[in-house]
């Protein structure tokens, strides 16, 4: 009994997952609901609800684009949603350019060398795992399948802490690799790949690429891995997304502070705020800076980001 | 199984390596038979990276984090410093996480914020994706990015700011409402929970959007024309011919957001400085945190991640279940 039943959950856990990309369904951009409800008074509703909910979502960002113009005392002094009289934006952006030695623009590299590394690796690794999944057969095939989906399962942070006891007995905690290692594997991106490999790489196209007398990791690089572009976009903006916004890992795991991610450094200038409330213009400057590049690249990838989703269900 | 052909290519193949054996029986078996072989080592050889990097991140921690979660470690001398014996501690680390109050309650706290959390931001996001795809919305290419926006945001960032605007002295919307005679504490014992809810519907309602928002748009189109031949109104096509479609959508958020909600971490980590209704064991996440770094308690810190580790494949899976058995019966109806 017990088995059934876990196996039919693991089953249904396959569904729901895969059923998403794979909705059957051919893809028609007609705007939904064309013609009903059309009317100039829903218009103007509809579009009242929306501009409601952007404010909500734009508050707090339009909050610190007002903060970060400010002094620590008119920080506290003036209404937070109105420019002070002494605008020190620039002075502020000076200070967190300059502070200690500029260390700001190292944690900010460091996340880049972090995020853009580790999402281009893990998509190579979840697309050549995924499309080996997908397009042989092999005895452990369905183990292998089994535990990676299990993985997706288990909560990051809780294989964050034995991962740190693991890699200070290896002698690399507080290093690059003990941050970027993790980065690296991405079960869910697997399991895109696979989904994905499984409904746009023919098999046909892998049977000519033999005839031709390709080997099978040059089918992969070439016909493989160019049939799965769309859905290796995705995978790559979900864990470049997710290892930028990563704190639990590299907080574990880092103790020099050259080699912070800038979630990390930014949240060690907050804590300072009560003893030193200068760091208040450090916080806010340097929040500032470092989202003004998370919402350029959010507002130009959102529509990748749908077309990655979208794709897959097309060919589903 | 694909493939087992014979191809000239694999007999080059077979042939440069010395397998030996003789060209004469080339023509059949042995080609067959090497690209066999090709093929049987090739989605190892594709797989090894991620089976490499999945087993030293994912499965040695788990395994370890098991191991420990059952081992006691004794340290002689204030420090440790005249031996350190390790045992066989049975279920004592796990007897020891439960019988903590402290953590007890912080279970007890994450499910009460996910069974408000969860529905409040996948009803969200569904009426915000519904109106963005319905022809009344203006503007739903800018409204569809500032709604995913704070997605980029992350999750310490988004409590610094939201954090400054619930800091007393400091947020202008505490300003606002002291000023019209409302007195509201955001960081409050009885508030502050819902203040971090708020973070993480803000961070998370447009990425769920954009997810349910490309499951519509997979609709296809003729289906909502045969739902106006037969007069249905816009409710009706939401209720009746979205909703449903989007279900898998819908799941797969969920199940997501029932694990994003055990991990709960980083926000009451931030908030804790300025808000002394957060203790050092407000979330699981924070009080295994705690037990590991600041009381170097590795065994119960383990027996915490290894049961939070399991509400989540349980929640995960009872919620799959019970999804399940409820379209079975709907399929079952229909028929």
């Amino acid at each position: 009994m017990t088995t059934t039943v876990r196996r039919s959950s693991k089953a249904d856990a396959r569904d729901a997952v895969g059923a998403e990309p794979v909705a059957a369904a051919p893809r028609r951009n007609t705007p939904v609901g064309a013609g009903v409800g059309r009317s100039r008074a829903s218009t103007i509703i509809v579009t009242g609800i929306l501009v409601v909910v952007a404010l909500y979502f734009l508050v707090p960002v339009y909050y610190v684009v007002i903060a970060a113009t400010k002094t620590t005392e008119d920080l506290f002094a003036t209404n937070g949603f109105l420019l002070a009289p002494t605008f020190s934006l620039w002075e502020n952006l000076r200070l967190v350019f300059t502070y200690d030695g500029g260390i700001f623009v190292r944690w900010f590299l460091n996340s880049v060398l972090y995020a853009g590394v580790g999402a281009l690796l893990a998509t190579y690794f979840a697309a050549a795992g995924g499309y080996a999944l997908a397009k042989y057969d092999f005895r452990g095939k369905n183990i292998v399948f089994g535990t990676v989906l299990g993985g997706v399962l288990v909560p990051g942070t809780a294989t964050a802490l034995p991962l740190f006891l693991l890699f200070s007995q290896m002698g690399i905690s507080n290093t690059y690799w003990s941050v970027l290692i993790p980065s690296l594997v991405s079960p869910f991106g697997l399991f895109l790949c696979r989904i994905y490999a499984q409904a746009s790489v023919d098999d046909s196209v892998i049977e000519s690429g033999r005839i031709d007398g390709a080997g099978e990791l040059r089918i992969f690089h070439t016909l493989g891995l160019r049939a799965m572009t769309p859905a290796l976009v995705t995978v790559f903006l979900f864990q470049l997304v997710g290892i930028w916004n990563n704190f639990f890992l590299p907080l574990i795991m880092l103790a020099d502070s050259n080699l912070y991610p800038i979630t990390l450094g930014l949240n060690n200038w907050r804590s300072q705020v009560d003893r030193l409330p200068e760091f208040y213009q450090l916080t806010t400057g340097g929040v500032l800076v470092s989202i003004i590049p998370l919402i350029a690249a959010m507002i130009i990838l959102q529509r990748y980001w749908r077309g990655g989703l979208t794709d897959g269900a097309v060919k589903g | 199984m694909t493939a087992v052909r014979a191809t000239p290519a694999e007999g080059r193949g077979v042939s440069s390596r010395g397998t030996g054996g003789g060209s004469t029986g080339r023509r059949s078996g042995r080609r067959g038979g090497a690209r066999n072989a090709a093929t049987k080592r090739a989605p190892w050889i594709l797989l090894a990276p991620f089976l490499a990097l999945f087993i030293l991140t994912f499965v040695l921690p788990i395994l370890s984090a098991v191991a420990t979660s059952f081992t006691r470690v004794d340290r002689r001398g204030l420090f440790g410093e005249e031996g350190i014996t390790s045992s066989f501690a049975g279920f004592g680390n796990y007897a020891q996480a439960l019988a903590d109050s402290g953590f007890t309650a912080s279970i007890g706290r994450v499910l009460l914020f996910g069974i408000i959390q969860v529905p409040v931001m996948i009803v969200f996001c569904t009426v915000l994706a519904l109106l963005l795809e319905s022809a009344s919305a203006r503007w739903p290419q800018f409204f569809r990015a500032a709604y995913f926006m704070p997605y980029g945001v992350p999750g310490v960032i988004a409590t610094i700011l939201w954090g400054f605007l619930y800091i007393p002295g400091l947020s202008p919307v505490v300003d606002v409402a002291t000023a019209v005679g409302i007195d509201v504490d955001f960081l409050g014992a009885s508030t502050v929970l819902w203040s971090i809810a708020n973070i993480v519907t803000w961070t998370y309602t447009g990425y769920n959007m954009l997810i349910i928002i490309a499951q519509l748009k997979s609709i296809p189109g003729d289906v909502y024309e045969a739902a106006r031949v037969d007069g249905a109104s816009s409710w009706k096509i939401a209720w009746s011919i979205q909703l449903p479609l989007i279900r898998p959508a819908l799941v797969l958020a969920t199940v997501f957001s029932i694990i994003g909600t055990l991990q709960l971490f980083s926000e009451p980590l931030v908030l804790q400085t300025s808000s002394p209704a957060i203790d050092s064991k407000y979330t699981p996440n924070l009080a295994a945190y705690t037990n590991a770094f600041a009381f170097n308690d590795y065994g119960v810190a383990s027996a915490q991640a290894v049961i939070i580790a399991l509400a989540a494949f349980v929640l995960s899976f009872a919620f799959l279940a019970l999804v399940s058995r409820r379209s079975d019966r709907a399929e079952g109806a229909k028929s």
